[in-house]
């Protein structure tokens, strides 16, 4: 390297005349495009802008200028270095871009490829169906209550004004409990209804009670498409001051939007229950002809077997009498009730058409219905 | 009951547009249960006539008689001539009338008829039987008409095979509804028209001199009417119309003196039995039966009575179980044809009997007997004392009408007092039941059309119908209003609803559980309870072991089932298989519900009054007398728990599987489960967990016997866990957050050779304990034996995570933490280092 010499003249210095550094940037931009891959472009990179490449090398011959020529010079070296850093840097990007792009197309997998490794699980739509309508009665200020499925006949039939000759009572195919001597006289049955829950929570108690209570009940049924001995019930109980059978529509109006859809019609036939009087049985327009299939053999609908009705099940204002069992002022309270079938809502609900598919666990069956109805 | 349209509209004058289809919708908004209507002879095409045999000639050489008729059908063929019919039917003779249906109609079926050659000849139609007319099953041979029918007369309408019927499923408080009246009646109400009542009767005063009848037990009837009929003439047959009316009703046509009693009892309600005079033996007497009396009712069954049986008697003992069946001794004897002098005998003189019993007496009786009659079905529910007058003098004339009889003037009634039933009703009661305005003279008017006597103001002093024991109290009164307004006129309305407190932790807790083992990859199934010996000898059961004490039926549906289950495991495995028989081989399986556990002591729940609350005392004697019914899960799995695939081999569901499943079900309940191994029935003796929250046992997992899989036909390896879900909840629970350290972890792997017999969970509690509270985790991360664990021994590797929450632990400090560790669990389990 010379030293600093006044006289010495730029223009003298090979290195530094404009068009030997424009030559050198330009093969610099010849060779970075020239780079076809990430390794021509980096050997092209040290043979540019490495310490001994031209430019590198130009520049140090600016200290030997005269302080008067240094700064045009080095403005000079100083755009070529800035122009070829950034040719390096964009084409840096460009292929770094394409070589991505290389890999990621290696590293492709096929995304349809099955992936049943961990299986799934389902609840049975039965409870999932009975957590919903437990939902809807919570979500208007119920209560959810449950009694046990042996039950004590007095709970079960005789403080639901079902005294032991009423007809109704062998109406209901009972189960009845051995007694400790083997008779039938233990005074202990499977519940045939979910009715004595309604019996419990009022001795429990004091009204105002709303509550809501989903359960197994029992009756002597041979299991066949449409029968099983065990099937499931969700009982409703309101025991207020000034509580009549328009609250009692009210609510399963309610329920019935919720549970299956608005606009459907329900019809309220007069019906006997002991327990309850008046007493109702609620049909509800069937949601899949909407009565269309009625006495037209052309449409027949499976749901509704044509009738343009699905019976929902039973309900009524609770007999005073059944308040006095339970120990409710009649002339304070009064209250209603009401008792659906689950298996018959969930064969409406999910066109299920074989009672027995409920029963039998198959995992087929169950699987499709997930952790919610 | 069954409702004959056309029967209905003697009684009401329904709008003559009318179908069975209105008819029914608006008995059903009435309250009434029309479960069907059917369409008789919705098919049936004419041309159907009477015609006369005139000629008939036996075929020979054919398997079965074959008869080639000509028969006069008047000008319905349109020629007048003799229609030519060939016929396997045998019981008509040359001159009867008959039915037949000539080519061109069609029969119910449909069954259409055409002219067609056979056995030799042409046959231009049919002669035809009852069964092929839809008028009932009676296929004994063709219809034989009364001689006065003209021949070419229209069949279809003589017949009346064109009809609608409602079917209708009468509730037990609506007894007066197995009549035709009591249908009349409502029709009446729901059209808002007059009845025409068919008790409605002149009927004779009772007298001194009619049959002699004693009744030794009022109480068990309080009423009872005779009166005699004589000269009733055995050849005599029921018309055609009251044969039809019972067809449709469902009750078949026996002989005209039953088939009246049948009639009238489906026209008022009103039970009627007719005895044969003549062998009755002296004066009637009803009273209880003495236990062990013999009575064969009139079906041929020797029935053992019993003292509570109400009998119907005479000097010969008993003649019939009153209010259910008369008996064979005294029975009205069907006609017999002497085929010789062509003479018809049979009873002459008949006792008409209609008579009021005690519902519970019938009932009890019936029940007893397994005897359901239509009598029985009427009492018990409720017959109409008052109509017992008019039914008897209703089957009078029309055995004089029809059979020929003569009344006698004799009339015997004999009846209990009854008071009189009235009802105070608030007159705005209705109005309160309801939610609704209804007014005070709605409310009168509505029950004065169901037969009550109503007077008064804001209170109503209402006298109930004879007919409807039902009404009994104030709220029976205002059902029947709102009934008749219609349900669909009352408002809806939504009761004012306290807030309520949502669902309780144990029901939240319940629904945790379903669904952590539904997210687990479990199925719930439901079995039923139902079992027996064998399901527990399938599991292998000792003797003695506690869960062969069951509750059990007294009717089961299965004799071979008659116990509730003590363990779900039964129907679990039960549903496993099911599965695996229909090709489901990769099983995990779940089920939660109650069990069924005899209490030590055997209580019997006493029967408690209904006019007052029990006491708290009694409730417990109610529930002393029931079993424990503790909650459960319960899982299975078999096959492949986590299944191979592209992604490599999978793994069978072993008895890991099962106890994980517990843990499940233990952090769904937020309590930590302890596993400790266990010997107990049905598991492996070598793969059986027992489970403890603390120290209580709340279950078991495993693998289950090899004996018990083979026995049950399961798939090897089949493993299940059982636990109580009530002892695993702990109300009330509540997480303490913790206090998370950001200090760095220092991890520290120590591999320990313990005997084979020390459980790794005393291992690890060791090392837990002995490591302090710098511990933060502990992960076994590999289990060996063999050779180079030793002879007996096994290897257990574990990385021990430390971390302090104040500070960044020094490599000294975490190696002094886990040697205290290791020295622990040497003292405690033997463990040494791995050199």
């Amino acid at each position: 390297m010379s030293a600093p010499n006044k006289s010495y003249d730029p223009v003298e210095v090979e290195a530094l005349k404009p068009e030997v550094v424009e030559q050198a940037r330009d093969e610099a931009f010849a060779a970075f495009a020239a780079a076809a891959s990430l390794e021509e472009l980096k050997q092209a990179k040290v043979a540019h802008t490495g310490d001994r490449s031209p430019l590198a090398l130009a520049n140090r011959e600016i200290g030997a200028l005269p302080p008067h020529a240094k700064a045009a010079a080095g403005k000079l070296i100083g755009q070529a270095r800035g122009a070829v850093n950034q040719a390096l840097a964009k084409r840096q990007t460009e292929l770094e871009a394409e070589r991505d792009a290389r890999v990621l197309v290696e590293e492709a997998v096929d995304v349809t490829l099955p992936y049943d490794r961990v299986p799934r699980g389902a609840r049975h739509p039965l409870t999932t169906l009975a957590e919903r309508i437990e939902d809807t009665f919570v979500a208007m200020g119920y209560e959810v209550a449950s009694g046990p499925e042996v039950e004590a006949e007095w709970l079960n039939f005789d403080a639901l004004n079902l005294h032991q000759d009423h007809p109704a009572r062998s109406m209901q195919d009972t189960f009845f409990v051995q007694a400790p001597d083997g008779s039938a006289d233990s005074g202990v049955v499977m519940r045939t209804q979910t009715s004595p829950v309604q019996i419990r929570t009022m001795l429990d108690r004091r009204p105002p009670l709303y509550a809501v209570s989903p359960g197994r009940v029992y009756r002597t049924d041979e299991l066949d498409a449409t029968h099983t001995p065990v099937f499931r019930q969700v009982e409703a109980i309101a025991v207020d001051e000034g509580i009549t059978f328009a609250d009692l529509k009210g609510t399963i109006e309610a329920l019935v939007e919720k549970l299956i859809g608005t606009g459907l019609e329900l019809r309220w036939r007069p019906s006997y229950f002991p327990f309850t009087e008046p007493s109702a049985e609620i049909d509800l327009q069937c949601f899949v002809c909407r009565g269309a299939s009625v006495g037209n053999p052309d449409r027949p609908c499976r749901t509704c077997s044509s009738e343009g009705w699905i019976e929902l099940g039973g309900c009524g204002v609770v007999n005073p009498r059944v308040l006095v069992a339970a120990g409710v002022d009649p002339d304070r309270y009064s209250g209603f009730a009401f008792g659906l079938g689950l298996e018959r809502i969930l064969m409406n609900r999910h066109n299920v058409a074989d009672m027995r598919d409920m029963v039998e666990g198959d995992v087929r069956f169950t699987l499709p219905f997930g952790m919610e109805i | 009951m069954r409702v004959p349209l056309s029967w209905l509209r003697e009684y009401v004058d329904l709008p003559a547009g009318e179908t069975g289809r209105d008819v029914a919708a608006r008995l059903v908004r009435a309250g009434l249960e029309v479960e069907t209507v059917e369409q008789l002879g919705a098919d049936l095409k004419g041309p159907l006539v009477v015609g006369e045999v005139l000629s008939i000639d036996e075929l020979s050489g054919f398997k079965k008689p074959i008869r080639h008729c000509f028969v006069n059908v008047g000008t319905a063929n349109g020629t007048g001539e003799p229609q030519e019919i060939v016929c396997g039917a045998t019981n008509f003779a040359v001159g009867d009338k008959v039915v037949v249906v000539l080519p061109g109609a069609v029969l119910p079926g449909p069954f259409p008829i055409a002219a067609r050659q056979t056995y030799g000849h042409t046959s231009a139609g049919m002669i035809c039987s009852a069964r092929e007319l839809g008028m009932g099953d009676d296929h004994n041979g063709i219809i034989v008409l009364e001689s006065h029918h003209e021949p070419g007369t229209d069949a279809v309408e003589l017949l009346q095979l064109v009809d609608e019927v409602l079917d209708i499923a009468v509730t037990p408080d609506r007894g007066y509804c197995l009549s035709m009246r009591g249908v009349a009646r409502e029709a009446a109400a729901a059209y808002g028209l007059p009845l025409a009542d068919p008790a409605l009767l002149d009927v004779p005063p009772a007298n001194s001199y009619g049959y002699p009848v004693k009744v030794a037990d009022p109480a068990g009837c309080d009423r009872f009417v005779a009166r005699t009929v004589t000269g009733v003439e055995p050849s005599a047959r029921t018309p055609i119309w009251m044969q039809r009316r019972l067809q449709k009703a469902g009750i078949r046509p026996i002989s005209l003196t039953v088939d009246i009693t049948n009639y009238v009892m489906l026209e008022v309600g009103q039970p009627l039995h007719a005895y044969d005079r003549n062998r009755v033996d002296g004066p009637i007497q009803v009273r209880r039966a003495e236990e062990g009396e013999i009575l064969t009712t009139l079906d041929g069954v020797k029935r053992k009575l019993s003292a509570e049986d109400l009998l119907i008697c005479d000097n010969s003992g008993p003649i019939g179980l009153a209010g259910v069946m008369g008996g064979a001794t005294t029975e009205i004897l069907d006609p017999v044809l002497d085929p010789e002098t062509g003479l018809v005998t049979g009873s002459t003189e008949v006792i008409v009997e209609a008579a009021h019993f005690d519902p519970i007496a019938v009932a009890r009786t019936a029940k007893r007997h397994k005897l359901p009659s239509e009598a029985s079905k009427r009492f018990e529910r409720g017959v109409d004392p008052e109509a017992a007058r008019a039914a008897a003098q209703r089957a009078v004339d029309l055995l004089v009408l029809i059979a020929g009889g003569t009344a006698e003037a004799g009339v015997t009634d004999i009846a209990a007092p009854h008071p009189v039933r009235t009802i105070s009703i608030a007159a705005d009661l209705p109005d309160r039941v309801a939610g609704t305005e209804y007014g005070r003279e709605t409310v009168t008017r509505r029950l004065q059309e169901i037969g009550c006597g109503v007077v008064g103001a804001d209170t109503l002093e209402v006298t109930p119908p004879s007919w409807r024991p039902d009404l009994t109290d104030p709220y029976d009164l205002a059902e029947e209003v709102i009934r008749l307004e219609g349900y669909d006129n009352v408002p809806a309305r939504m009761p004012t609803v306290p807030p309520g407190r949502g669902l309780s932790e144990a029901q939240r807790f319940h629904r945790r559980v379903g669904v952590a083992l539904a997210g687990a990859g479990y199925v719930e199934i439901n079995a039923y309870p139902f079992l027996g010996e064998a399901a527990f000898d399938g599991l292998g059961l000792d003797k003695d072991d506690r869960r062969r004490r069951t509750v059990k039926l007294v009717n089961p549906l299965n004799d071979e089932e008659p116990a509730l289950r003590t363990t779900l495991l039964p129907g679990l495995l039960g549903a496993l298989r099911r599965n695996i028989g229909r090709g489901n081989t990769d099983l995990a399986l779940f089920e939660t519900g109650t069990v069924f556990l005899p209490k030590d002591e055997l209580k019997v729940a006493p029967r408690l009054p209904v006019d007052r609350r029990p006491s708290d005392t009694e409730i417990a004697e109610l529930n002393a007398a029931l079993p424990h019914q503790p909650r459960r899960v319960a899982v299975a799995l078999a096959g492949e728990r986590l299944p191979s695939g592209w992604w490599g081999k999978g793994s069978g569901a072993v008895w890991a599987d099962a106890i994980e499943a517990g843990r499940t079900v233990a952090a769904a309940a937020g309590v930590e489960l302890t596993v400790r191994q266990a010997q107990y029935a049905p598991w492996h003796p070598g793969r059986c967990a027992e489970l403890l929250v603390g120290d209580v046992v709340v279950g078991h997992a495993g693998e289950l016997h090899p004996r018990v899989i083979k026995a049950l036909h399961l798939p090897e390896r089949t493993s299940v866990m059982e636990l109580d879900l009530d002892l695993v909840f702990e109300d009330g629970r509540r997480v303490s957050g913790p206090a998370v350290s950001a200090y760095p972890v220092a991890t520290q792997d120590v591999a320990l050779i313990v005997d084979s017999s020390v459980p790794a969970a005393e291992v690890e509690a060791a090392l837990r304990e002995g490591a302090g509270e710098l511990l933060e985790a502990i992960r076994l991360f590999d289990v060996f034996t063999g050779e180079q664990a030793g002879e007996g021994k096994k290897s257990l590797a574990y990385t021990l995570r430390f971390r302090a929450a104040d500070r960044t632990l020094t490599a000294d400090e975490a190696t002094a933490a886990r040697e205290a560790a290791v020295a622990l669990a040497g003292s405690r389990t033997g463990a040494t280092l791995r050199g």
